[in-house]
């Protein structure tokens, strides 16, 4: 056996747009063992809820993370919603709907560049974020903000889109398209890049199921797992399928969210197709008395916000499970055998969200 | 939305029903841990086929609970995490922390509760 030695990667590493620490256990250049650390950006967050009252605790809830931010708040007014006993107008379940595939477009655009990054392929990344404005763009002028949306609260959402920005987002997503589609066709089918990505950091289907594996990371090894299957928002109403595939590799996590964009992109135009006219909101009283799990899906997975009340103006819980957080096992499964010039490549495909993961 | 229900277990029974929800094919979705007045709930969350089923322990702080992760190997995070924030120990875990998951100024800072006085809410 050769000596193992200890590597320390991160919580600083050109790769890590966020902290996360790794003690890589190598033997020569095999990773042998990996311990990962986080912890260095924890806010305590879910604690403000004895300090805010539930209805504005909804700005924290979307200050969690500053790229899913929207579908953190839809997620967190939903539970209280659910609670509460509300059924809010079927427009702004549709609105809700459309913005966090918007949030989804944005976010996996966000990753793609930051993947190709990490490949060395500058120019790739640049196009990602190039096109990733096109979806900015449109969020900002849609609810305002383009990284804190602001939109939901607790009974609707606080604006509407008139019926001509809708046929706008319409066109100017069509055009998006063809773009999308040159951009992903280098992602998907560069000799190059499948060089670099086949084979490299397997997560089996059962591990990926056990560990814990949620969204991209999961459905890149075969586990169809998606909880916009279970109707949340205007789902329900929505046709599509889950995008899966079976390689369990980095290539198979990049395929997943390239191919999931187009699947967005469907969606928002079904949105738009079939919401119908009418208020977007609706007069809430009192406080939540009782618990729910709140469940949506997230560009990263599955996002779980536990709301428990009792009937004051101060939630008891607000317990936050991150699809980072969740796939931080499976990550250290996929290190264990890789090649210590793999570990950049294999962590960024997971698209680790570290602030969002520690709240 | 799915109707939810969190069935109330005995400390003794974490492992079994653990053991009994993997060999249904469940998921661990979550481990979660609410503080109510002194006492601790934690919440165990399973999933199949997008049906939850949950198991709601209540323990002292200075109570002891077994570890998942024999079970559930990903459980250490949940695990670690309910150590850090409230200071309840759990026996065996594959890989323990030792209290250093979170890097947080006061220990144990989630075990205290902070609600300021009762005002009636906003959209009373």
């Amino acid at each position: 056996m050769s000596k193992q030695i200890t590597v320390p990667f991160g919580p600083q590493h050109p790769v890590l747009p966020e902290p996360l620490h790794l003690d890589l256990v190598l033997e020569d250049e095999k990773v042998v063992d990996v311990i990962p650390t986080i912890g260095y950006v924890h806010r305590g967050l879910e604690k403000l809820v004895e300090k805010r009252e539930y209805t504005e605790y909804v700005y924290i809830a979307e200050r969690i993370c500053g790229i899913c931010s929207f579908i953190h708040s839809q997620a967190y007014v939903q539970g209280i919603e659910q609670i509460m006993g509300l059924e809010i107008p079927e427009r702004a379940q549709f609105l809700r709907t459309i913005w966090s595939e918007y949030s989804r477009l944005h976010s996996h655009l966000l990753w793609l560049g930051c993947f190709a990054d990490s490949m060395g392929f500058e120019s790739l990344f640049m196009n990602s974020w190039r096109l990733r404005e096109h979806i900015l763009d449109d969020l900002e002028s849609t609810t305002g903000g383009r990284v804190i949306q602001g939109a939901c609260k607790v009974g609707g959402v606080r604006r509407d889109i008139t019926p001509e920005k809708l046929d706008e987002m319409v066109k100017g997503l069509k055009t998006l398209e063809g773009e999308l589609r040159d951009l992903t066709d280098v992602f998907l089918n560069d000799r190059s890049i499948q060089h670099r990505l086949k084979g490299v950091g397997v997560l089996s289907k059962e591990d990926a199921y056990y560990f814990g594996a949620v969204g991209p990371t999961a459905r890149g090894s075969g586990v169809a797992i998606d909880i916009r299957e279970t109707g949340y928002a205007a789902f329900g109403k929505i046709n599509f399928k889950p995008v899966v595939e079976q390689g369990g590799d980095c290539y198979a996590r990049c395929a997943v969210r390239a191919k999931e964009m187009f699947t967005s992109l469907d969606i928002i135009e079904q949105c738009i197709r079939k919401i119908p006219d009418g208020p977007v909101d609706m007069k809430v009283t009192g406080a939540p008395d009782g618990e729910y799990f709140s469940r949506a899906e997230q560009p990263r997975g599955e996002v779980i916000h536990y709301i428990k009340g009792n009937g004051k103006k101060n939630l008891v819980r607000h317990r936050v499970r991150t699809p980072t957080f969740t796939n931080i096992p499976p990550l250290v499964t996929l290190l264990k055998g890789c090649q210590l010039a793999d570990v950049p490549v294999i962590v960024l495909s997971i698209d680790p969200c570290i602030g969002c993961a520690e709240r | 939305m799915e109707p939810q229900v969190i069935l109330p277990i005995s400390v003794g029974d974490v492992i079994s029903k653990a053991e009994q929800a993997k060999r249904d094919g469940n998921r661990l979705v979550q481990i979660g841990c609410t503080k109510i007045d002194d006492t601790f709930e934690i919440i165990y969350v399973y999933e199949k086929d997008y049906q939850l089923t949950s198991y709601r322990i209540t323990v002292k702080q200075d109570d002891e609970i077994p570890s998942i992760s024999g079970v559930y190997w990903g459980a250490f995070v949940y695990e670690n995490e309910i150590h850090d924030l409230y200071g309840i120990h759990v026996t065996g875990m594959n890989v323990d922390f030792k209290g250093t998951f979170y890097k947080t100024t006061i220990k144990h800072p989630f075990s205290v509760t902070i609600t300021k006085e009762d005002n009636p809410c906003q959209n009373k």
